[in-house]
């Protein structure tokens, strides 16, 4: 009993710790993705091509809309008309129009591959974390100067930038020249070493794109309800609407499959418990037979008999559970304090944890169903014991 | 209904029962019947293998006869599903054994209010007074609280006994109930068993070896190869 007791122990603490530091990192890059860019991105005009199909009686006019012959016109034509249609959406927090375009940025030592991100601050403002991923500089310089721009942090330390620094824009057509604002931060080196946040209106000169947007980033109330909303989005808009939940897809799936494979590799504990369980009650039937068959005898049922095994391991699941909740706890609490400087998909200086209720609800459900499978097998052997049988045996 | 009928508890007729498969089964009991009446101590005596402890097992419902029937309390039983067979040997029936079965985890009152507690027909502080009052009878009201591996062959033989009759059952099945104990306790289990019956008007049907107390019961019946003789 005491091996299963450790191993359920061991195994509720050890669950509970793997699923608070996968999932912790999970939602911290989705915390980071959705403060990078947003929980929706609408993006390419729908144009749907109508196919007629042909009825018995030729000439009916009927014509449905195959998703298959689909169309998407690059970009957005009128993003203000898009974003006031946006906001009638119960769950839109914010959205705002960003043009994109891809050119060179040279400082004065290096040059390299930049994006440029035109937006209007304060809309931004409210579909990302920009404010609180400045590292170096200001937003307020940014806000103040026409020709200011966002620099990734990456990219600045490519490019020996510093803030007030100024560098060149190069496209095909013309180079114009900038002034760091400000050094940004999101901990995705796919954004820092890449993107150049401009005005929207400098980028419109920069690009000579008068009109229209690449694409609206959208932010939300409820960040779980965001696949509803963009197909809700995407059927009255006419647009190609991407939920968070589609568009880092990869990751999210890399995350679950490695919440699922750690929760695997450490239910073999509660693997282990239950048949350290199993093992120790089929011991105890083949040692009680005598008693099962006097309990029987005093008018004890069949399902008492089975109840008495399960009790036992009801109760030592029960203080393995609650010491393995502590365990997690505690260990949870620990790993949380372990320095682990990270960049990458996130930036983290500690080890990121999840605190939820759900995961001791599961570890716990793991160890009931292993647990109590094993028990059931010896209580149900003990519940088929005839007294008659037992009691001849010894009698005679 | 006359007075005879009245007083029957237990019977059974042409009880036939089979032990062991292919080459080594047994006809154990070849078409026993028998009566036992309330207040009256009967002993079932002969050579061992016999088929003494198998009929007693078939009376106390603890075991299926393959052929013949059962009635307790002119209740017929033989032929009742395992829930009402357990159900009688809870509300009618008391074993006590060769070997006591005491629980060692529990102590003599505990082991006593086993059977009440199953039955529940008391409340908590009636059982365990009761279970007092019993272990009181059989001359254990100072060991109480004792476990079985503090107590002495005979005292846990008493302790058997004051279980067996928790439930005031109307029959006492005791397979050698004085088997394993020696001359004296022998005599002091005997007789407590005998005071019981007489005031509670109990039947009490014992099996055993040991012709004194055979003697010493209201009726006797021999047994030969499965059959009374």
């Amino acid at each position: 009993m005491l091996m299963s007791l450790a191993c359920i122990v061991l195994g509720v603490g050890l669950f509970i710790v793997t699923q608070a530091t996968t999932r912790g990192f999970e939602e911290f890059f989705i915390k980071t993705i959705l403060g990078t860019d947003g929980a929706i991105r609408i993006q390419d005009e729908i144009q749907a091509t109508i196919r007629s199909m042909a009825a018995s009686n030729s000439g009916s006019g009927f014509q449905i809309a195959q998703k298959e012959g689909r169309k998407y016109v690059e970009g957005i034509q009128e993003p203000r008309l898009l974003i006031e249609a946006l906001h009638h959406f119960p769950n839109v927090s914010g959205a705002a129009e960003v043009l994109r375009g891809n050119l060179t940025l040279q400082s004065s030592f290096n040059s390299a591959s930049a994006q440029v991100f035109g937006i209007t601050l304060e809309e931004y403002l409210k579909v990302s974390d920009l404010a609180s991923q400045i590292v170096h500089g200001s937003l307020e310089n940014f806000r103040n100067e026409p020709e200011g721009a966002l620099v990734g942090q990456v990219l600045a330390e490519h490019l020996q930038l510093a803030v007030g620094d100024s560098f060149i824009l190069k496209t095909n057509d013309q180079n114009c020249r900038y002034r760091v604002a400000a050094i940004y931060e999101t901990g995705v080196s796919e954004v820092d070493r890449i993107r150049v946040y401009l005005h929207l209106s400098a980028t419109r000169s920069l690009l000579q794109q008068a009109t229209g947007a690449s694409y609206i980033q959208v932010n939300v109330f409820n960040k779980d309800r965001t696949p509803e909303d963009a197909l809700q989005m995407e059927r009255t808009l006419n647009h190609n609407v991407t939920p968070w939940q589609e568009r880092e897809k990869t990751w999210l799936e890399t995350f679950r499959a490695l919440s699922l494979s750690t929760a695997i590799t450490v239910s073999v504990f509660t693997l282990i418990a239950g048949l350290a369980m199993f093992n120790t009650l089929a011991m105890i039937v083949m040692e009680k037979t005598k008693e099962i068959a006097i309990l029987r005898s005093m008018g004890y049922t069949r399902h008492d008999i089975s109840f008495i095994f399960i009790w036992q391991a009801v109760i030592v699941l029960a203080i393995g559970a609650i010491l393995g909740w502590m365990l997690g706890a505690g260990v949870t609490y620990g790993v949380s304090k372990i320095p682990l400087p990270l960049t990458g998909i996130f930036k983290t200086d500690t080890f990121v944890v999840s605190w939820s209720i759900w995961h001791y609800v599961e570890a716990t459900v793991t160890a009931v169903i292993m647990v109590m499978v094993a028990s059931l097998i010896p209580a149900y052997r003990a519940a088929r014991l005839e007294p008659g049988d037992v009691i001849r045996g010894t009698a005679q | 209904m006359t007075a005879s009928a009245d007083n029957l508890t237990l019977r059974c007729e042409n009880l036939h029962r089979f032990l062991g498969q292919g080459e080594g089964r047994v006809h154990v009991l070849k078409g026993v019947s028998f009566e036992a009446h309330r207040g009256q101590v009967y002993a079932i005596v002969g050579p061992s293998g016999c088929g003494k402890s198998t009929l007693l097992y078939q009376l106390g419902l603890l075991d299926q006869p393959d052929d013949g029937r059962i009635w307790i309390k002119n209740q017929l039983m033989s032929n009742s599903d395992d829930a009402a067979r357990t159900a009688a040997r809870g509300e009618h029936i008391g074993f006590v054994f060769q070997f006591h079965f005491l629980m060692s985890e529990f102590t003599a009152l505990e082991n006593v209010m086993m059977p009440m507690r199953k039955l529940g027909s008391l409340l908590p502080e009636a059982m365990s007074e009761r279970a007092r009052l019993l272990l009181d009878a059989v001359g254990l009201g100072g060991k109480t609280h004792r476990r079985p591996t503090q107590l002495s062959g005979g005292e846990q033989q008493r302790v058997a006994i004051a279980r067996a009759l928790a439930n005031q059952p109307a029959i006492l099945l005791a397979d050698e109930p004085t088997g394993n104990l020696d001359q004296a306790n022998s005599a002091l289990v005997f007789d407590l068993l005998m005071r019981l019956a007489k005031e509670n008007g109990q039947a009490i049907v014992l099996v055993t070896h040991n012709p004194d107390i055979a003697n010493r019961c209201d009726i006797v019946r021999p047994m030969r190869d499965g059959v009374f003789v």
